[in-house]
């Protein structure tokens, strides 16, 4: 008998999590790597009682979930069967060694003699941003499932203290930070506005308004996917009745125009949208607030899938029936291939740890066999999609911004540089007008200002290359990293670089 | 790069100029490769004679009225550094060298080099020092001389594929097809870079262009720590060699912006886009081997650009004598920035029918043979 092979999961949320069961599940050694200190991703790392406690009834069945997928990891851990390595920060994803032409490398035929050439990934992750000790995990094939990061758009008074992002606010109520007795608007596009809202106004913050670009008729022509969804739409009602009971005022189609304060954030200016998504002129009005959330939906994560070369369409890694990447030994599931909610991500978590688990063993999968999980994957994705045509920013959200009002916070980039850029010297993509005005070139890599900046050059988002999901210090870099093969044996020598 | 300088001294020249791109400006090798303008790896010759006329004609640009700082020209000087006592032996000679052919070049002791660059790697023996070595942002450079030329008339088309070169019955040519229509003129200059020999070939011609890999590393902003470019002395070997094995050498810089440039990695491998760990690896290994603190300063990003090179490694400038009202600007590997003004010069100048400022006859675009791909010695 052959070594069971061996495969990486990136990202311990729901979408890796059920990758690495069902993989685990099918006698497959698995590594899963998260850069967090638990395992759960966006969706289930909130705490327990936000979970549990707050809304029994519509949260109920994910909760169930939840308790099946960490009893199965604690299970297969203390099996043997998984090693789940908490905060490592996966900075890049390598090929090593030779595919034999021809031959599917997550087939074990295809091994040359002794399984030399089994190894044909490496998972780079480091401990922490700064820290010096990188390790390799060695694999025979790779899930990714690195989900997603929130899209902000900037508007005048972005920047000042007290603003921040619905993630950041849920990371506020988690971390017990919501003092009873501030004021809160909650505002932007997309499903989890309501949640947010909902949660600082169970934390006993008020919350002035939950500010929500798109409206009732964004919902007519899509009620049918919508509807095809009961325990969705039940959710939903049951986050309005939550928002009723707390007395949270809905302003549906409208936007903020500003932030305003001195050193915070003091009050904003929220205004009417018109079927355009312009600015209905005299429809502004100032509500005063000392906490601002905002959020336009999310972003995937596709940094390390583009460091492996595999194909990205627009901003989603691009991935095949079976949750298979163009790059041979890699899938990907989960939010990294298109934001879709827990669901979504739970189902391409079960169909890709399936496929690798049945292709590692040398086997073509039979897709019947996921049929439940290839159902709900079908409707969860229409739905997502129902929800992405009505939750979008407003089309002109760009016009609001004035010529100084920041865009690039990290390399502080004002919208006139954007404009310029684009007007006068030539640029027509995001990527010349990051090279003509440095935006997207700091600290966070354009993940904050990317979207910012093609909704200001009127061209459509794609992901940026970032061959490291993480910075890299040049000393780690340029070391031989510290090897862990998962089934203990010895590890391919590093690369000769010369 | 290239394209906006002959853009910009056609119109000096009174040339009336549409400048067309496929995508935006510096969209090609100029948005993904550094900045240098470098007489010091250039050993005597017509590349270093080119090198040393656009360093002039540089350094003239950045004096006009705000070009300098929007295109952040920095004078700021090169070190090369020696591995070796015998290294600097090697060293001090091929600088002689280039002082006869009007470099500044001046060998430097280990206490000089540590007065120039403080935070080297201890027991470094000795460098040669090249003030003339200067800097300027690549993507803005290009982008600030368009618009330069802008201003004088020229008109900028963006997003515009060329798919034909017309020809009259005669054979002359009378502009080009694009995706969008027809542009009309008597003359059209092939700035294409490491795509010229495509555009070539829709002339009816052939031009070896070939693509040369090269890797950049991008360090977190840091305050400056390296002053000048600072690199090993193995890669003036590099440069003239022709070899398809991976050559890294460390090429470190600080620049404006605060971010360290690690860079030059060299591979022959096609349009291979992939990004190589080993390579990476390579060039960390490099800068931290010269700048030790390096070893703690984290890399942001890296990108990838291919150099548009010729099997003789010298640019393709000038009229095509096959074609008739065709020109070549293309072809300059690893120093296009740093030769873009010149070359824009010396076009403009055989454009309107005048004698060079350089003996153009190294440069020919038709000096290679009609025949199969010969390779690099
Ligand atoms: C505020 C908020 C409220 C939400 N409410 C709902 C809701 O009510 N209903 C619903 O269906 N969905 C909701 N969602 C969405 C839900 O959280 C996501 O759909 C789901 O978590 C996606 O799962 P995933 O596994 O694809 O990605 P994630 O849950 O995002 O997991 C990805 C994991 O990968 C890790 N990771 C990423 N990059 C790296 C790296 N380079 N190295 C190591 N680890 C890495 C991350 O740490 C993370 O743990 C909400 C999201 C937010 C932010
Ligand atoms: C990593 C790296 C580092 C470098 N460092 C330096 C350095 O320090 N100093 C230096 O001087 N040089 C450096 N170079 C080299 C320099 O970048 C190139 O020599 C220079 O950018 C070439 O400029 P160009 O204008 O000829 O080509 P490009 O910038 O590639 O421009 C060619 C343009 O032609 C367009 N085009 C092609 N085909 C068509 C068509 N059919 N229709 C319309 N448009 C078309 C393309 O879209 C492109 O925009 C470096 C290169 C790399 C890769």
């Amino acid at each position: 008998m052959s070594p069971a092979p061996t495969l990486a999961v990136v990202g311990a949320g729901p979408a890796g999590l059920s990758a690495a069961l069902a993989a685990a599940l099918r006698g497959v050694r698995v590594t899963l790597l998260d850069s967090a200190a638990q395992a759960g991703g966006q969706f289930y790392r909130q705490p327990a009682e936000a979970l549990g406690a707050r809304h029994p009834k519509a949260l109920h069945h994910q909760w169930r979930t939840w308790e099946r997928l960490r009893d199965g990891l604690a299970q297969q851990v203390s099996a043997g069967r998984v090693q789940h390595m908490t905060e490592r920060h996966v900075w890049f994803v390598e090929r090593v060694g030779e595919v034999p032409e021809g031959r599917d490398p997550g087939n074990p035929d295809g091994r040359g003699p002794g399984g030399s050439d089994r190894r044909h990934f490496a998972v780079h992750a480091l401990p922490g941003p700064e820290q010096e000790d990188s390790v390799a995990v060695y694999a025979d094939a790779v899930v990714l499932a690195t989900g997603g990061y929130e899209k902000v758009l900037p508007f005048p008074g972005w920047t000042l203290p007290g603003v921040l992002t619905a993630g950041g606010a849920q990371a506020m109520l988690k971390g017990g930070l919501v003092l009873p007795g501030r004021t809160a608007v909650v505002a932007g596009a997309g499903p989890l506005l309501m949640p947010v809202a909902v949660g600082l106004a169970a934390a006993g913050a008020e919350v002035a308004a939950l500010v929500e670009a798109a409206g009732p008729s964004h919902f007519a022509g899509r009620s049918a996917a919508l509807a095809a969804h009961p325990d969705k739409l039940a959710e939903g009602v049951g986050y309005l009745a939550q928002l009723l009971r707390h007395r949270v005022p809905l302003a549906a189609r409208h936007t903020v125009v500003e932030a305003h304060g001195k050193d915070s954030v003091e009050a904003v200016t929220i205004a009417a949208l018109d079927p355009a998504g312009r600015v209905r002129p005299g429809t502004e009005r100032r509500i005063a607030c000392d906490t601002l959330a905002v959020g336009h939906g999310m972003l995937p994560h596709t940094d390390l899938a583009e460091g492996l070369g595999c194909r990205v369409d627009g901003v989603n890694v691009a991935v095949d029936a079976e949750q298979r990447t163009d790059v041979p030994g890699v899938w990907a599931a989960g939010e990294t291939i298109g934001i879709g909610g827990a669901a979504l991500s739970l189902a391409e978590g079960h169909i890709a740890g399936r496929s690798a688990a049945a292709r590692l063993r040398g086997a073509a999968p039979d897709p019947r066999t996921w049929a439940a999980a290839a159902k709900s994957r079908t409707r969860a994705r229409k739905f997502a999609a129902a929800l992405a045509a009505v939750y979008v920013p407003p089309a002109h959200w760009a016009e609001q911004l004035r010529d100084d009002t920041l865009v690039c916070r990290c390399e502080e980039v004002p919208a006139s540089a954007v404009r310029e850029a684009v007007e006068e010297l030539g640029a027509t993509d995001a990527r010349s007008v990051k090279l003509l005005t440095r935006a997207g070139m700091g600290w966070c890599q354009g993940r904050m200002c990317s979207a910012a900046v093609a909704g200001l050059a009127g061209c459509e988002e794609r992901s940026a290359r970032r061959p490291f999901a993480r910075p890299v210090p040049l000393g780690v870099l340029a070391r031989a990293t510290d090897e862990q093969a998962p089934e203990g044996g010895p590890a391919d020598d590093e690369q000769n670089p010369s | 790069m290239v394209g906006a300088a002959c853009a910009l001294y056609a119109a000096r020249a009174g040339f009336s100029v549409v400048l067309v791109d496929r995508g935006p400006v510096a969209g090609g090798t100029t948005g993904s490769g550094e900045g240098n303008l470098l007489v010091s790896d250039k050993e005597p010759g017509p590349e270093l004679e080119l090198a040393l006329l656009s360093g002039r004609l540089w350094s003239r640009l950045a004096a006009e009225p705000g070009l300098g700082a929007s295109i952040e020209f920095e004078a700021k000087g090169g070190v090369v550094v020696a591995s070796s006592g015998e290294g600097l032996a090697a060293l001090g000679e091929f600088a002689a060298g280039q002082r006869d052919a009007g470099v500044d070049a001046r060998v430097v002791t280990d206490a000089e080099l540590y007065e120039l660059e403080p935070h080297l790697a201890p027991g470094t023996p000795g460098g040669v020092f090249y003030p003339q070595d200067c800097q300027v942002m690549p993507s803005l450079a290009a982008a600030q001389l368009v618009r330069t030329a802008r201003g004088l008339g020229a008109r900028l088309l963006t997003g515009r594929t060329v798919t034909a070169v017309l020809r009259t019955t005669g054979g002359e040519v009378r502009g080009v097809r694009t995706d969008h229509g027809e542009i009309h003129a008597p003359y059209v200059v092939n700035a294409a870079g490491t795509w010229g020999g495509d555009v070539a070939a829709l002339a009816g011609v052939r031009l070896p262009v070939l693509p040369r890999r090269g890797f950049v590393l991008v360090t977190e902003p840091l305050p400056r720590m390296v002053r000048h470019k600072v690199y090993a002395a193995d890669y003036v070997a590099d440069v003239a060699s022709g070899s398809a094995a991976l050559q890294t050498s460390p090429v470190v810089e600080g620049t404006a912006a605060g971010p360290v440039l690690i860079g030059a990695s060299r591979e022959r491998v096609g349009f291979d886009r992939s990004f190589s760990l080993p390579v990476m690896r390579a060039l960390a290994a490099g800068a931290t081997r010269l700048f030790p603190f390096l070893a703690g300063v984290s890399a942001m990003r890296a990108y990838v650009g291919f150099r548009p090179y010729m099997p003789d490694h010298l640019p393709a400038i000038g009229a095509d004598s096959r074609v008739p009202g065709l020109f070549h600007a293309c072809g300059h590997e690893g120093a296009g920035i740093g030769l873009a003004a010149g070359t824009g010069h010396l076009i403009a100048q055989v454009m309107a029918g005048g004698v060079p400022d350089l003996d153009l006859t190294p440069f020919r675009p038709d000096r290679f043979a009609d025949s199969p791909a010969e390779e690099a010695s």
